[in-house]
């Protein structure tokens, strides 16, 4: 009767795709935005951080407003024939646009960490932009990268509220684990809810060890060299 | 002339308004901190936007406030070094140096970064990350990095401010080698006035922005052109003057006249000597044949290893709450020989040891 493992490969597949997703666009806002300041930077902040704030059930609707058929993006891809409300991809839009927030924050916090005049030094050397970033600010800014790409995981292979309003619940393409779960109860099976949820409950607390311990070894080979 | 700045900034305590030309010569940039210099060099490395102003090498214009010309940092081919050496800690010595030479060839970039190695001492060290380094070795090693990438200016903030002090007589000397063996413009940024003198030819004094001096280093620190300057060169008597007569003037503050060996063109308001040069008389027969000798009590004294300073009151014994007229510095051997004489002393401010600044 448990044979149907599909909502953890389509959480897992979810998950994955929009960290990777959420991580390039999140580490590349902050550092477009960390070279900047005043009042619109501001607002900007306000709005990429929304999706944290705002309940998940919000940020689903607006989604379906804009992929939906009459929204401006729904109508975009339905001229290439593609409709992304009910489908895998919008599981992750739904993960990427809830996770962003977490990426952002901490790869703002990440990169601010860097020194600017490594950077103006870097810039003097000759280095472009994109080097600076890359041989620069991605190496020293790493740990805290790491461990925002880490909780952006966690936040996409938690995502309900919005999955749920822009992907629905279609077993076997839609359904993640915490959709399974909301159904299994509502269907009264709760030896289905029950496994589901220590299978959560198994990915979460082996992500945050994982995490736990990384940082641990993290600071305790700084103790030893110094900062590097 | 290699370098040519024009540069006007608002900064939030005051507005920096310089202008200077330099050519292969070290361009020492003196002043206390805050008044804009770290700003200048900031400004010409494309660090710094100035609000107007042309900023151009070997004829290369790199900002043209009228044109709208902005090149970005990475393409003016100005070396920085940076007050805090900004070494890249994740990088060894080698990678550090080799950073800027990533679009040359892989077997160029090798040789480069070999040569700016053994210019600079560094043998040895090429695997060594930034924080194994001494404080010196990371100063050569920011320094073969900015040398590496061939730079047409080189740009120094302060760089010896973060070395431990005996250290610094050591790589003061070989900052000056490199200095040396550098063919480009070069600006070096300090508060101390020794060291500007002894790694500078020319002198830029600034004070709030504004440029107060600009030349030769010993043209400068013969003939301050305001008091300003003269104190920032470490001038440390200064007293409020008016004209007697073409080669003599009244000094208020400190009660005399003065002869003067300058023909006084425009009308003093100032007159200065500095420490080292007020004349202790020994004995009392070579006080007669001379100029501006007068009478002087000891108030305080303070000593270094080897010299002494005394705080001298000039005229009259000094009363308890006495400010001193004078302050000025002997070596100690000179001092032991007329300590023990009968108060009160005799000093002379001969007249080709002082500075007068004109209105």
């Amino acid at each position: 009767m448990f044979s149907d493992l599909s909502p953890v490969w389509i959480s897992l597949a979810t998950s994955i795709v929009a960290t990777a997703i959420t991580m390039v666009l999140g580490v590349a806002t902050a550092f477009w935005r960390e070279r900047r300041s005043g009042s619109a930077f501001a607002l900007f902040d306000g709005i990429a951080l929304l999706p944290l704030v705002l309940p998940p059930t919000v940020v689903g609707f607006l989604l379906l407003l804009l992929f939906g058929r009459h929204g401006p993006l729904g109508r975009l891809f339905l001229r290439v024939g593609m409709t992304v409300v009910f489908s895998w991809p919008a599981t992750v839009i739904a993960a990427a646009l809830v996770s962003f927030p977490l990426m952002y924050l901490t790869a703002r916090a990440a990169i601010a960490q860097v020194d600017a005049p490594l950077l103006q030094a870097a810039r003097t050397l000759g280095a472009s932009e994109w080097r600076v970033f890359r041989r620069i600010v991605v190496p020293l800014a790493a740990p805290g990268l790491l461990a925002g790409t880490i909780l952006s995981f966690a936040r996409a292979l938690g995502e309900f509220g919005a999955t749920l309003m822009l992907a629905g619940d279609i077993p076997g393409r839609t359904e993640t684990i915490p959709l399974a779960i909301y159904f299994a109860v509502e269907a009264g099976d709760m030896r289905r809810a029950i496994i589901w949820s220590v299978i959560d409950v198994a990915i979460s607390l082996s992500l945050l060890f994982g995490l736990y311990y990384w940082t641990r070894a993290q600071s305790a080979s700084r103790a030893q060299f110094g900062r590097g | 002339m290699a370098l040519e700045v024009q540069i006007e900034k608002r900064l939030p305590a005051y507005t920096l308004s310089v202008a200077f030309a330099t050519g292969a010569k070290t361009l020492a940039v003196l002043g206390p901190s805050g008044v804009g210099k770290t700003m200048t060099l900031r400004c010409i490395a494309g660090l710094e936007r100035p609000d107007s102003g042309r900023i151009a090498l070997n004829n290369r214009v790199l900002f043209d406030s009228a044109k709208n010309i902005n090149v970005p940092s990475r393409d003016r081919r100005v070396g920085l070094l940076f007050q805090s050496y900004a070494l890249f800690p994740h990088l060894t010595v080698a990678e550090n140096i080799a950073f800027g030479l990533d679009r040359i060839a892989p077997y160029d970039r090798l040789t480069r970064t070999r040569e700016q190695i053994s210019a600079l001492h560094l043998d040895g060290l090429e695997n060594r990350r930034p924080r194994e380094l001494s404080g010196g070795e990371q100063q050569r090693a920011a320094l073969a990095r900015a040398l590496a990438i061939a730079p047409e200016a080189l740009l120094l903030d302060e760089p010896l401010s973060a070395l431990d002090t005996h250290l610094r007589s050591q790589i003061e000397h070989q900052l000056l080698d490199t200095l040396s063996a550098y063919r480009g413009a070069a600006l070096l940024v300090t508060h101390n006035i020794e060291e500007a003198y002894r790694l500078g030819s020319d002198l830029l004094v600034l004070s709030r922005g504004q440029a107060s001096a600009f030349g030769p280093k010993e043209e400068i620190f013969r003939h301050p052109p305001t008091v300003e300057v003269a104190r920032l060169t470490g001038c440390k008597n200064f007293s409020a003057a008016s004209n007697i007569s073409t080669n003599e003037i009244e000094a208020t503050d400190w009660r005399c006249r003065l002869r003067v060996t300058q023909t006084i063109a425009r009308p003093a308001t100032q007159v200065g000597i500095r420490a080292h040069q007020i004349d202790f008389l020994e004995s009392r027969s070579s006080s007669d044949a001379a100029d501006n000798v007068f009478l002087c009590w000891p108030i305080s004294t303070s000593e270094t290893p080897f010299r002494i300073t005394l705080y001298l009151k000039l005229h009259n014994a000094p009363t308890a709450n006495d400010q001193p007229d004078l302050q000025a510095e002997v070596f100690k051997e000179k001092y032991q020989r007329f300590k023990d004489a009968p108060l009160p002393w005799h000093v002379r401010l001969a007249p080709e040891s002082l500075v007068i600044f004109p209105k």
